[in-house]
Protein backbone atom coordinates (compact mmCIF):
# COMPACT_ATOMS: atom_id res chain seq x y z
CA UNK A 1 0.00 0.00 0.00
CA UNK A 2 1.79 3.06 -1.24
CA UNK A 3 0.60 6.53 -0.34
CA UNK A 4 -0.91 8.34 -3.27
CA UNK A 5 1.11 10.81 -5.24
CA UNK A 6 0.48 14.06 -3.51
CA UNK A 7 3.87 15.61 -3.91
CA UNK A 8 2.47 19.03 -4.72
CA UNK A 9 0.46 19.07 -1.50
CA UNK A 10 1.13 22.09 0.64
CA UNK A 11 2.78 21.59 4.00
CA UNK A 12 0.05 23.21 6.13
CA UNK A 13 -2.54 20.92 4.56
CA UNK A 14 -0.45 17.92 5.38
CA UNK A 15 -0.01 19.05 8.97
CA UNK A 16 -3.77 19.51 9.27
CA UNK A 17 -4.40 16.04 7.87
CA UNK A 18 -1.88 14.59 10.28
CA UNK A 19 -3.61 16.32 13.19
CA UNK A 20 -6.96 15.02 11.98
CA UNK A 21 -5.57 11.48 11.77
CA UNK A 22 -4.20 11.74 15.32
CA UNK A 23 -7.54 12.95 16.71
CA UNK A 24 -9.53 10.27 14.89
CA UNK A 25 -7.09 7.54 15.91
CA UNK A 26 -7.32 8.59 19.56
CA UNK A 27 -11.12 8.54 19.40
CA UNK A 28 -11.04 5.13 17.72
CA UNK A 29 -8.72 3.51 20.19
CA UNK A 30 -10.07 5.17 23.33
CA UNK A 31 -12.77 2.56 24.14
CA UNK A 32 -10.21 -0.24 24.01
CA UNK A 33 -7.75 1.76 26.06
CA UNK A 34 -10.51 2.49 28.57
CA UNK A 35 -11.35 -1.21 28.82
CA UNK A 36 -7.76 -2.15 29.67
CA UNK A 37 -7.28 0.77 32.03
CA UNK A 38 -10.51 0.03 33.92
CA UNK A 39 -9.52 -3.62 34.26
CA UNK A 40 -6.66 -2.47 36.51
CA UNK A 41 -8.84 -0.25 38.70
CA UNK A 42 -10.31 -1.26 42.03
CA UNK A 43 -14.08 -1.19 42.66
CA UNK A 44 -13.86 2.30 44.19
CA UNK A 45 -11.97 3.77 41.28
CA UNK A 46 -13.64 2.07 38.32
CA UNK A 47 -16.24 4.82 37.89
CA UNK A 48 -13.69 7.61 38.01
CA UNK A 49 -12.37 9.32 34.91
CA UNK A 50 -8.70 8.65 35.71
CA UNK A 51 -7.02 7.75 32.44
CA UNK A 52 -4.37 5.74 34.26
CA UNK A 53 -5.43 3.92 37.44
CA UNK A 54 -4.25 5.80 40.53
CA UNK A 55 -4.01 2.54 42.45
CA UNK A 56 -3.47 -0.18 39.84
CA UNK A 57 -4.40 -3.67 40.98
CA UNK A 58 -4.42 -7.19 39.57
CA UNK A 59 -7.31 -8.25 41.83
CA UNK A 60 -9.86 -8.19 39.03
CA UNK A 61 -7.85 -10.61 36.93
CA UNK A 62 -7.23 -12.81 39.94
CA UNK A 63 -10.95 -12.83 40.64
CA UNK A 64 -11.86 -13.66 37.05
CA UNK A 65 -9.55 -16.66 36.96
CA UNK A 66 -10.19 -18.01 40.45
CA UNK A 67 -13.85 -17.32 41.26
CA UNK A 68 -15.06 -18.17 37.77
CA UNK A 69 -13.82 -21.05 35.57
CA UNK A 70 -12.59 -18.51 33.09
CA UNK A 71 -9.62 -20.59 32.02
CA UNK A 72 -11.99 -23.41 31.09
CA UNK A 73 -14.02 -21.03 28.88
CA UNK A 74 -10.86 -19.83 27.18
CA UNK A 75 -9.69 -23.40 26.59
CA UNK A 76 -13.10 -24.28 25.14
CA UNK A 77 -12.78 -21.39 22.72
CA UNK A 78 -9.19 -22.25 21.91
CA UNK A 79 -10.11 -25.87 21.23
CA UNK A 80 -13.19 -25.14 19.13
CA UNK A 81 -11.55 -22.35 17.14
CA UNK A 82 -8.44 -24.44 16.46
CA UNK A 83 -10.31 -27.55 15.35
CA UNK A 84 -12.66 -25.52 13.15
CA UNK A 85 -9.74 -23.68 11.58
CA UNK A 86 -7.72 -26.81 10.80
CA UNK A 87 -10.71 -28.75 9.47
CA UNK A 88 -11.93 -25.81 7.43
CA UNK A 89 -8.53 -25.19 5.84
CA UNK A 90 -8.16 -28.87 5.00
CA UNK A 91 -11.63 -29.35 3.49
CA UNK A 92 -11.67 -26.00 1.71
CA UNK A 93 -8.26 -26.50 0.14
CA UNK A 94 -9.26 -29.97 -1.11
CA UNK A 95 -12.51 -28.69 -2.57
CA UNK A 96 -10.83 -25.64 -4.05
CA UNK A 97 -8.12 -27.79 -5.64
CA UNK A 98 -10.73 -29.94 -7.37
CA UNK A 99 -12.79 -26.94 -8.45
CA UNK A 100 -9.77 -25.09 -9.81
CA UNK A 101 -7.52 -27.79 -11.25
CA UNK A 102 -9.50 -30.93 -12.04
CA UNK A 103 -11.99 -31.39 -14.88
CA UNK A 104 -15.28 -33.09 -14.17
CA UNK A 105 -18.85 -32.74 -15.36
CA UNK A 106 -20.96 -30.19 -13.50
CA UNK A 107 -17.97 -28.34 -12.13
CA UNK A 108 -19.22 -24.84 -12.89
CA UNK A 109 -22.69 -25.63 -11.61
CA UNK A 110 -21.23 -26.99 -8.38
CA UNK A 111 -19.10 -23.92 -7.95
CA UNK A 112 -22.08 -21.68 -8.52
CA UNK A 113 -24.08 -23.62 -5.94
CA UNK A 114 -21.27 -23.28 -3.40
CA UNK A 115 -20.84 -19.62 -4.21
CA UNK A 116 -24.53 -18.88 -3.70
CA UNK A 117 -24.36 -20.12 -0.10
CA UNK A 118 -22.34 -16.96 0.62
CA UNK A 119 -25.67 -15.14 0.78
CA UNK A 120 -26.98 -17.38 3.55
CA UNK A 121 -26.39 -15.65 6.87
CA UNK A 122 -26.55 -17.51 10.17
CA UNK A 123 -29.40 -15.52 11.75
CA UNK A 124 -31.66 -16.31 8.80
CA UNK A 125 -31.17 -20.07 9.17
CA UNK A 126 -30.65 -20.09 12.93
CA UNK A 127 -33.97 -21.72 13.82
CA UNK A 128 -33.90 -24.55 11.23
CA UNK A 129 -30.20 -25.14 11.86
CA UNK A 130 -30.88 -25.42 15.57
CA UNK A 131 -33.66 -27.94 14.96
CA UNK A 132 -31.46 -29.91 12.56
CA UNK A 133 -28.57 -30.04 15.02
CA UNK A 134 -30.98 -31.06 17.76
CA UNK A 135 -32.29 -33.92 15.60
CA UNK A 136 -28.69 -35.00 14.97
CA UNK A 137 -28.22 -35.19 18.75
CA UNK A 138 -25.48 -32.57 18.77
CA UNK A 139 -26.99 -30.05 21.19
CA UNK A 140 -24.70 -29.28 24.10
CA UNK A 141 -21.67 -30.97 22.59
CA UNK A 142 -18.33 -30.00 21.11
CA UNK A 143 -19.50 -31.57 17.85
CA UNK A 144 -22.42 -29.15 17.76
CA UNK A 145 -20.10 -26.21 18.34
CA UNK A 146 -17.55 -27.35 15.78
CA UNK A 147 -19.16 -29.15 12.86
CA UNK A 148 -21.63 -26.50 11.59
CA UNK A 149 -18.94 -23.82 11.96
CA UNK A 150 -16.54 -25.55 9.56
CA UNK A 151 -18.50 -25.07 6.39
CA UNK A 152 -18.49 -21.75 4.62
CA UNK A 153 -17.98 -20.87 1.02
CA UNK A 154 -15.74 -17.89 1.65
CA UNK A 155 -12.60 -19.97 2.15
CA UNK A 156 -13.31 -22.23 -0.83
CA UNK A 157 -13.84 -19.18 -2.95
CA UNK A 158 -10.56 -17.46 -2.02
CA UNK A 159 -8.52 -20.66 -2.33
CA UNK A 160 -10.02 -21.54 -5.70
CA UNK A 161 -9.13 -18.07 -6.94
CA UNK A 162 -5.57 -18.62 -5.76
CA UNK A 163 -5.26 -22.10 -7.31
CA UNK A 164 -6.58 -20.99 -10.69
CA UNK A 165 -3.59 -18.71 -11.02
CA UNK A 166 -1.00 -21.42 -10.36
CA UNK A 167 1.25 -22.55 -13.22
CA UNK A 168 0.36 -26.00 -14.52
CA UNK A 169 3.99 -27.12 -14.94
CA UNK A 170 4.44 -27.87 -11.24
CA UNK A 171 1.50 -30.24 -11.24
CA UNK A 172 2.67 -31.93 -14.44
CA UNK A 173 6.12 -32.49 -13.01
CA UNK A 174 4.59 -34.19 -9.98
CA UNK A 175 2.44 -36.43 -12.20
CA UNK A 176 5.54 -37.42 -14.16
CA UNK A 177 7.21 -38.30 -10.87
CA UNK A 178 4.44 -40.76 -10.25
CA UNK A 179 2.22 -38.79 -7.90
CA UNK A 180 -1.52 -39.37 -7.90
CA UNK A 181 -4.05 -36.60 -7.41
CA UNK A 182 -3.67 -36.88 -3.64
CA UNK A 183 0.11 -36.67 -4.00
CA UNK A 184 -0.14 -33.55 -6.10
CA UNK A 185 -2.50 -31.96 -3.60
CA UNK A 186 -0.36 -32.92 -0.62
CA UNK A 187 3.13 -32.34 -2.00
CA UNK A 188 2.61 -29.52 -4.49
CA UNK A 189 -0.61 -27.59 -3.90
CA UNK A 190 -0.58 -27.39 -0.10
CA UNK A 191 3.05 -26.25 0.29
CA UNK A 192 2.52 -23.60 -2.40
CA UNK A 193 -0.57 -22.26 -0.68
CA UNK A 194 1.10 -21.67 2.66
CA UNK A 195 0.76 -17.85 2.54
CA UNK A 196 -2.94 -17.83 1.74
CA UNK A 197 -3.60 -20.63 4.23
CA UNK A 198 -1.86 -18.58 6.91
CA UNK A 199 -4.06 -15.58 6.10
CA UNK A 200 -7.22 -17.68 6.19
CA UNK A 201 -6.11 -19.40 9.39
CA UNK A 202 -5.91 -16.05 11.19
CA UNK A 203 -9.25 -15.05 9.74
CA UNK A 204 -11.04 -18.27 10.74
CA UNK A 205 -9.49 -18.40 14.17
CA UNK A 206 -10.55 -14.85 14.97
CA UNK A 207 -14.05 -15.41 13.64
CA UNK A 208 -14.53 -18.50 15.78
CA UNK A 209 -12.91 -17.09 18.89
CA UNK A 210 -15.27 -14.13 18.57
CA UNK A 211 -18.40 -16.02 17.58
CA UNK A 212 -21.34 -15.66 19.90
CA UNK A 213 -24.78 -16.36 18.45
CA UNK A 214 -24.24 -20.02 17.57
CA UNK A 215 -22.51 -21.07 20.83
CA UNK A 216 -25.15 -19.11 22.74
CA UNK A 217 -27.92 -20.96 20.92
CA UNK A 218 -26.76 -24.53 21.35
CA UNK A 219 -24.97 -24.69 24.70
CA UNK A 220 -26.83 -24.81 28.01
CA UNK A 221 -24.17 -26.77 29.84
CA UNK A 222 -21.78 -24.25 31.39
CA UNK A 223 -18.82 -26.62 30.96
CA UNK A 224 -19.16 -26.10 27.21
CA UNK A 225 -19.44 -22.32 27.27
CA UNK A 226 -17.16 -20.49 24.92
CA UNK A 227 -15.57 -17.30 26.09
CA UNK A 228 -17.97 -14.85 24.45
CA UNK A 229 -20.98 -16.60 25.95
CA UNK A 230 -19.25 -16.59 29.33
CA UNK A 231 -18.49 -12.88 29.37
CA UNK A 232 -21.96 -11.99 28.17
CA UNK A 233 -23.38 -13.86 31.18
CA UNK A 234 -20.87 -12.10 33.40
CA UNK A 235 -22.66 -8.91 32.69
CA UNK A 236 -25.95 -10.14 34.17
CA UNK A 237 -24.21 -11.93 37.03
CA UNK A 238 -22.03 -9.03 38.11
CA UNK A 239 -24.20 -6.13 36.98
CA UNK A 240 -22.41 -2.94 37.88
CA UNK A 241 -19.14 -4.60 38.92
CA UNK A 242 -17.48 -3.09 35.88
CA UNK A 243 -13.95 -3.70 37.15
CA UNK A 244 -14.54 -7.48 36.92
CA UNK A 245 -16.40 -7.22 33.63
CA UNK A 246 -13.67 -5.10 32.04
CA UNK A 247 -10.99 -7.52 33.27
CA UNK A 248 -12.90 -10.41 31.66
CA UNK A 249 -13.38 -8.42 28.46
CA UNK A 250 -9.68 -7.56 28.38
CA UNK A 251 -8.70 -11.20 28.77
CA UNK A 252 -11.06 -12.15 25.93
CA UNK A 253 -9.82 -9.35 23.67
CA UNK A 254 -6.05 -9.47 24.21
CA UNK A 255 -5.46 -12.64 22.13
CA UNK A 256 -7.37 -11.19 19.17
CA UNK A 257 -5.52 -7.90 19.27
CA UNK A 258 -2.18 -9.69 19.61
CA UNK A 259 -3.00 -11.90 16.62
CA UNK A 260 -3.93 -8.82 14.66
CA UNK A 261 -0.69 -6.99 15.33
CA UNK A 262 1.40 -10.05 14.43
CA UNK A 263 -0.56 -11.07 11.32
CA UNK A 264 -2.10 -7.83 10.17
CA UNK A 265 -0.59 -8.01 6.69
CA UNK A 266 -2.15 -11.43 6.04
CA UNK A 267 -5.47 -10.39 7.50
CA UNK A 268 -5.66 -7.22 5.47
CA UNK A 269 -4.72 -9.10 2.30
CA UNK A 270 -7.50 -11.63 2.75
CA UNK A 271 -10.05 -8.86 3.29
CA UNK A 272 -8.87 -7.03 0.20
CA UNK A 273 -9.14 -10.13 -1.92
CA UNK A 274 -12.61 -10.88 -0.63
CA UNK A 275 -13.85 -7.63 -2.13
CA UNK A 276 -12.50 -8.06 -5.59
CA UNK A 277 -12.69 -11.48 -7.06
CA UNK B 1 -4.45 -41.21 3.69
CA UNK B 2 -5.13 -42.41 0.20
CA UNK B 3 -8.12 -40.59 -1.15
CA UNK B 4 -8.72 -43.34 -3.66
CA UNK B 5 -6.94 -41.12 -6.11
CA UNK B 6 -3.95 -43.35 -6.71
CA UNK B 7 -2.90 -43.20 -10.33
CA UNK B 8 -2.32 -46.91 -10.93
CA UNK B 9 -5.10 -48.05 -13.24
CA UNK B 10 -5.92 -51.00 -11.03
CA UNK B 11 -9.64 -50.56 -11.22
CA UNK B 12 -9.51 -50.41 -14.96
CA UNK B 13 -10.70 -46.81 -14.95
CA UNK B 14 -9.67 -44.53 -17.76
CA UNK B 15 -7.62 -41.46 -16.90
CA UNK B 16 -10.69 -39.30 -17.39
CA UNK B 17 -12.79 -41.34 -14.99
CA UNK B 18 -10.04 -41.41 -12.42
CA UNK B 19 -9.98 -37.63 -12.54
CA UNK B 20 -13.75 -37.55 -11.98
CA UNK B 21 -13.47 -39.91 -9.05
CA UNK B 22 -10.65 -37.91 -7.50
CA UNK B 23 -12.60 -34.66 -7.91
CA UNK B 24 -15.68 -36.19 -6.30
CA UNK B 25 -13.68 -37.33 -3.30
CA UNK B 26 -11.90 -34.00 -2.93
CA UNK B 27 -15.12 -32.02 -3.09
CA UNK B 28 -17.26 -34.39 -1.05
CA UNK B 29 -16.56 -33.22 2.54
CA UNK B 30 -17.25 -29.56 1.85
CA UNK B 31 -20.08 -30.14 -0.58
CA UNK B 32 -21.89 -32.44 1.85
CA UNK B 33 -21.23 -30.14 4.79
CA UNK B 34 -22.53 -27.08 2.96
CA UNK B 35 -25.55 -29.01 1.79
CA UNK B 36 -26.45 -30.31 5.24
CA UNK B 37 -25.62 -27.26 7.35
CA UNK B 38 -26.49 -24.42 4.97
CA UNK B 39 -28.56 -25.76 2.08
CA UNK B 40 -31.04 -27.83 4.06
CA UNK B 41 -31.59 -25.14 6.73
CA UNK B 42 -32.11 -22.57 3.99
CA UNK B 43 -34.86 -24.66 2.40
CA UNK B 44 -36.31 -25.38 5.84
CA UNK B 45 -36.20 -21.67 6.66
CA UNK B 46 -38.60 -21.05 3.81
CA UNK B 47 -40.86 -24.01 4.59
CA UNK B 48 -40.86 -24.32 8.36
CA UNK B 49 -43.15 -21.33 8.73
CA UNK B 50 -46.05 -23.51 7.60
CA UNK B 51 -45.59 -25.84 10.56
CA UNK B 52 -46.16 -25.82 14.28
CA UNK B 53 -42.92 -26.83 16.00
CA UNK B 54 -42.87 -27.47 19.71
CA UNK B 55 -39.91 -27.61 22.05
CA UNK B 56 -39.42 -31.36 21.93
CA UNK B 57 -39.49 -32.28 18.31
CA UNK B 58 -43.23 -32.36 17.66
CA UNK B 59 -43.97 -31.00 14.21
CA UNK B 60 -47.42 -30.61 12.72
CA UNK B 61 -48.72 -28.82 9.66
CA UNK B 62 -50.23 -25.48 10.52
CA UNK B 63 -51.05 -24.01 7.13
CA UNK B 64 -50.97 -20.24 7.17
CA UNK B 65 -51.45 -19.88 10.92
CA UNK B 66 -47.97 -18.54 11.60
CA UNK B 67 -48.22 -16.07 8.74
CA UNK B 68 -51.65 -14.90 9.90
CA UNK B 69 -50.23 -14.38 13.37
CA UNK B 70 -47.31 -12.49 11.87
CA UNK B 71 -49.46 -10.01 9.97
CA UNK B 72 -51.50 -9.38 13.10
CA UNK B 73 -48.48 -8.88 15.35
CA UNK B 74 -47.68 -5.19 15.88
CA UNK B 75 -44.36 -6.08 17.55
CA UNK B 76 -43.26 -7.79 14.36
CA UNK B 77 -43.98 -4.69 12.31
CA UNK B 78 -42.21 -2.56 14.90
CA UNK B 79 -39.18 -4.81 14.60
CA UNK B 80 -39.24 -4.41 10.81
CA UNK B 81 -39.32 -0.65 11.22
CA UNK B 82 -36.37 -0.83 13.60
CA UNK B 83 -34.52 -3.03 11.12
CA UNK B 84 -35.05 -0.57 8.27
CA UNK B 85 -33.98 2.40 10.42
CA UNK B 86 -30.92 0.51 11.60
CA UNK B 87 -29.92 -0.53 8.08
CA UNK B 88 -30.37 2.93 6.59
CA UNK B 89 -28.41 4.59 9.39
CA UNK B 90 -25.69 1.98 9.43
CA UNK B 91 -25.20 1.70 5.65
CA UNK B 92 -25.09 5.46 5.08
CA UNK B 93 -22.92 6.11 8.12
CA UNK B 94 -20.38 3.38 7.57
CA UNK B 95 -20.11 4.33 3.89
CA UNK B 96 -19.22 7.94 4.59
CA UNK B 97 -16.93 7.23 7.55
CA UNK B 98 -14.97 4.39 5.96
CA UNK B 99 -14.57 6.21 2.64
CA UNK B 100 -13.36 9.26 4.56
CA UNK B 101 -10.85 7.18 6.50
CA UNK B 102 -9.64 5.46 3.32
CA UNK B 103 -9.03 8.83 1.65
CA UNK B 104 -7.28 10.08 4.78
CA UNK B 105 -4.88 7.14 5.08
CA UNK B 106 -4.00 7.44 1.38
CA UNK B 107 -2.38 10.80 2.06
CA UNK B 108 1.30 11.32 2.55
CA UNK B 109 1.34 11.78 6.29
CA UNK B 110 3.80 10.40 8.83
CA UNK B 111 3.01 7.00 10.39
CA UNK B 112 0.20 6.40 7.92
CA UNK B 113 0.55 2.61 8.20
CA UNK B 114 0.18 2.88 11.95
CA UNK B 115 -2.99 4.94 11.60
CA UNK B 116 -4.44 2.32 9.25
CA UNK B 117 -3.83 -0.36 11.86
CA UNK B 118 -5.45 1.69 14.61
CA UNK B 119 -8.57 2.42 12.55
CA UNK B 120 -8.90 -1.29 11.84
CA UNK B 121 -8.26 -2.41 15.41
CA UNK B 122 -11.90 -2.30 16.68
CA UNK B 123 -12.85 -4.84 14.04
CA UNK B 124 -10.73 -7.66 15.52
CA UNK B 125 -12.34 -7.41 18.94
CA UNK B 126 -15.46 -9.50 19.50
CA UNK B 127 -18.83 -7.77 19.43
CA UNK B 128 -19.62 -9.02 22.91
CA UNK B 129 -16.56 -7.19 24.20
CA UNK B 130 -17.43 -4.16 22.08
CA UNK B 131 -20.95 -4.13 23.49
CA UNK B 132 -19.73 -4.44 27.07
CA UNK B 133 -17.13 -1.71 26.74
CA UNK B 134 -19.53 0.76 25.17
CA UNK B 135 -22.22 -0.06 27.66
CA UNK B 136 -19.74 0.67 30.43
CA UNK B 137 -18.70 3.97 28.85
CA UNK B 138 -22.31 5.01 28.29
CA UNK B 139 -23.72 4.01 31.67
CA UNK B 140 -26.14 6.58 33.03
CA UNK B 141 -24.55 8.86 35.58
CA UNK B 142 -21.15 7.25 35.97
CA UNK B 143 -20.14 6.44 32.38
CA UNK B 144 -17.04 8.21 31.11
CA UNK B 145 -18.85 9.70 28.09
CA UNK B 146 -21.42 11.54 30.19
CA UNK B 147 -18.82 12.60 32.75
CA UNK B 148 -16.69 14.14 30.02
CA UNK B 149 -19.69 15.80 28.36
CA UNK B 150 -20.83 17.26 31.67
CA UNK B 151 -17.37 18.58 32.43
CA UNK B 152 -17.53 20.66 29.25
CA UNK B 153 -21.03 21.84 30.06
CA UNK B 154 -23.13 19.54 27.90
CA UNK B 155 -25.78 17.70 29.86
CA UNK B 156 -25.37 13.94 29.95
CA UNK B 157 -27.89 11.72 28.26
CA UNK B 158 -29.24 8.26 28.74
CA UNK B 159 -27.65 6.92 25.58
CA UNK B 160 -29.00 3.41 25.93
CA UNK B 161 -31.97 4.17 28.18
CA UNK B 162 -33.77 6.76 26.08
CA UNK B 163 -35.95 5.20 23.34
CA UNK B 164 -35.19 8.23 21.16
CA UNK B 165 -31.43 7.65 21.38
CA UNK B 166 -30.80 3.95 21.88
CA UNK B 167 -31.01 2.83 18.26
CA UNK B 168 -28.80 5.70 17.14
CA UNK B 169 -26.26 4.70 19.77
CA UNK B 170 -26.25 1.11 18.50
CA UNK B 171 -25.79 2.39 14.94
CA UNK B 172 -22.80 4.49 16.02
CA UNK B 173 -21.18 1.56 17.80
CA UNK B 174 -21.76 -0.62 14.72
CA UNK B 175 -20.08 2.01 12.55
CA UNK B 176 -17.14 2.18 14.94
CA UNK B 177 -16.76 -1.59 14.70
CA UNK B 178 -17.04 -1.82 10.90
CA UNK B 179 -15.35 1.33 9.63
CA UNK B 180 -11.88 -0.24 9.53
CA UNK B 181 -13.11 -3.22 7.55
CA UNK B 182 -14.74 -1.14 4.83
CA UNK B 183 -11.80 1.27 4.91
CA UNK B 184 -9.61 -1.64 3.74
CA UNK B 185 -12.09 -2.46 0.96
CA UNK B 186 -12.13 1.19 -0.16
CA UNK B 187 -8.32 1.34 -0.03
CA UNK B 188 -8.12 -1.64 -2.34
CA UNK B 189 -10.52 0.11 -4.71
CA UNK B 190 -8.56 3.34 -4.61
CA UNK B 191 -5.40 1.47 -5.52
CA UNK B 192 -7.02 0.28 -8.75
CA UNK B 193 -7.34 3.84 -10.02
CA UNK B 194 -4.36 4.64 -12.27
CA UNK B 195 -2.21 7.37 -10.82
CA UNK B 196 -1.72 8.93 -14.27
CA UNK B 197 -5.30 10.22 -14.20
CA UNK B 198 -4.52 12.32 -11.15
CA UNK B 199 -1.20 13.51 -12.51
CA UNK B 200 -2.80 14.62 -15.78
CA UNK B 201 -5.64 16.41 -14.01
CA UNK B 202 -3.22 18.19 -11.70
CA UNK B 203 -1.27 19.49 -14.66
CA UNK B 204 -4.55 20.94 -15.87
CA UNK B 205 -4.83 22.69 -12.50
CA UNK B 206 -7.57 20.57 -10.94
CA UNK B 207 -8.13 21.02 -7.22
CA UNK B 208 -8.51 18.31 -4.62
CA UNK B 209 -12.32 18.43 -4.66
CA UNK B 210 -12.37 18.25 -8.49
CA UNK B 211 -10.02 15.28 -8.44
CA UNK B 212 -12.39 13.51 -6.12
CA UNK B 213 -15.54 14.51 -8.00
CA UNK B 214 -14.33 13.67 -11.49
CA UNK B 215 -11.82 10.86 -11.01
CA UNK B 216 -12.09 9.10 -7.65
CA UNK B 217 -15.88 9.03 -7.31
CA UNK B 218 -16.76 7.69 -10.78
CA UNK B 219 -13.92 5.18 -10.87
CA UNK B 220 -14.66 3.99 -7.37
CA UNK B 221 -18.25 3.10 -8.24
CA UNK B 222 -17.74 -0.69 -8.35
CA UNK B 223 -16.18 -0.60 -4.88
CA UNK B 224 -18.89 1.70 -3.59
CA UNK B 225 -21.53 -0.66 -4.83
CA UNK B 226 -19.81 -3.62 -3.24
CA UNK B 227 -19.65 -1.80 0.11
CA UNK B 228 -23.32 -0.76 -0.09
CA UNK B 229 -24.39 -4.28 -0.98
CA UNK B 230 -22.37 -6.09 1.66
CA UNK B 231 -23.21 -3.62 4.43
CA UNK B 232 -26.91 -3.84 3.57
CA UNK B 233 -26.87 -7.63 3.72
CA UNK B 234 -24.89 -7.50 6.96
CA UNK B 235 -27.35 -5.01 8.39
CA UNK B 236 -30.54 -6.87 7.44
CA UNK B 237 -29.27 -10.33 8.35
CA UNK B 238 -28.00 -8.78 11.54
CA UNK B 239 -25.42 -11.28 12.77
CA UNK B 240 -23.30 -8.46 14.17
CA UNK B 241 -26.17 -6.27 15.28
CA UNK B 242 -27.61 -9.24 17.18
CA UNK B 243 -24.53 -9.54 19.38
CA UNK B 244 -24.54 -5.83 20.17
CA UNK B 245 -28.27 -5.71 20.92
CA UNK B 246 -28.10 -8.84 23.05
CA UNK B 247 -25.34 -7.34 25.16
CA UNK B 248 -26.26 -3.66 25.21
CA UNK B 249 -30.04 -3.32 25.18
CA UNK B 250 -31.83 -6.69 24.93
CA UNK B 251 -34.11 -4.98 22.41
CA UNK B 252 -35.14 -2.20 24.75
CA UNK B 253 -35.92 0.40 25.90
CA UNK B 254 -39.57 0.11 24.85
CA UNK B 255 -38.56 -2.23 21.99
CA UNK B 256 -36.76 0.67 20.32
CA UNK B 257 -33.78 -1.52 19.40
CA UNK B 258 -35.65 -4.77 18.81
CA UNK B 259 -34.29 -5.65 15.36
CA UNK B 260 -36.20 -8.23 13.33
CA UNK B 261 -33.51 -10.79 13.96
CA UNK B 262 -33.61 -10.20 17.70
CA UNK B 263 -37.39 -10.52 17.86
CA UNK B 264 -37.16 -13.78 15.91
CA UNK B 265 -34.53 -15.09 18.31
CA UNK B 266 -36.74 -14.27 21.29
CA UNK B 267 -39.77 -16.00 19.78
CA UNK B 268 -37.73 -19.12 19.05
CA UNK B 269 -35.48 -19.49 22.04
CA UNK B 270 -37.33 -17.73 24.83
CA UNK B 271 -40.90 -18.68 23.89
CA UNK B 272 -40.11 -21.91 21.99
CA UNK B 273 -42.31 -20.83 19.11
CA UNK B 274 -40.04 -22.15 16.35
CA UNK B 275 -42.67 -22.22 13.63
CA UNK B 276 -43.56 -18.58 14.17
CA UNK B 277 -39.88 -17.65 14.25
CA UNK B 278 -39.35 -19.50 10.96
CA UNK B 279 -42.28 -17.69 9.36
CA UNK B 280 -40.74 -14.36 10.30
CA UNK B 281 -37.30 -15.54 9.10
CA UNK B 282 -38.71 -16.30 5.69
CA UNK B 283 -40.18 -12.81 5.59
CA UNK B 284 -36.74 -11.43 6.44
CA UNK B 285 -35.30 -13.38 3.51
CA UNK B 286 -37.76 -11.56 1.25
CA UNK B 287 -36.74 -8.26 2.80
CA UNK B 288 -33.11 -9.13 2.16
CA UNK B 289 -33.80 -9.94 -1.49
CA UNK B 290 -35.84 -6.75 -1.87
CA UNK B 291 -33.04 -4.66 -0.35
CA UNK B 292 -30.52 -6.27 -2.69
CA UNK B 293 -32.74 -5.64 -5.70
CA UNK B 294 -33.29 -2.03 -4.62
CA UNK B 295 -29.54 -1.60 -4.34
CA UNK B 296 -29.09 -2.83 -7.91
CA UNK B 297 -31.72 -0.41 -9.17
CA UNK B 298 -30.46 2.59 -7.21
CA UNK B 299 -26.88 2.10 -8.33
CA UNK B 300 -27.91 1.65 -11.94
CA UNK B 301 -26.77 -1.80 -12.87
CA UNK B 302 -24.61 -2.80 -9.98
CA UNK B 303 -21.66 -4.48 -11.53
CA UNK B 304 -18.84 -4.71 -9.08
CA UNK B 305 -16.04 -6.22 -11.09
CA UNK B 306 -13.09 -3.94 -11.61
CA UNK B 307 -12.70 -4.97 -15.23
Amino acid sequence: MKPSSGSSMLRPTRAALFALAVVLALLTVFPLFWMVSSAFKGPDEVNSVNLIPAAPTLDNFRYVFTEVPFLRYMLNSLFVATVVTVAALWFHSMAAYALARLRFPGRDLLFFAIFSTLLVALPIILVPLFILVRELGMLDSYAGLIVPAVFNAFGIFLLRQFYIGMPKELEDAAFVDGCGYWGVYWHVILPLSRPILAALAVFFFLANWNSFLWPLTITQNQDLWMIQVAISSFQTQYAGAWNYIMAAATVAAIPTMALFFVFQRQLVESIKTSGFK
Amino acid sequence: MSAGASETPRRGLSRKHREWLAAALFVAPDALGLLVFLGVPMVLALGLGFFEVTGFGGISFAGLDNYRKMFADPLFFDSLKVTVLYVVGFVAGVFVVSLGLALLVRQKIPFVGFFRSLFFLPHVVSLVVVGLVWQFMLTDGVGVVNQVLESVGIGGRSWLGDPQLALGTVVLVSIWFFMGYYMIIFLAGLQEIPREYYDAAKIDGARAWQLFRHITWPLLKPTSFFVLLVSTITGVAGLQAFDLIYVMTKGGPANSTSLGIFYIYQQAFQFNDYGYAAAMSSFLVLLLLAATALMFVLTGGGRFETE
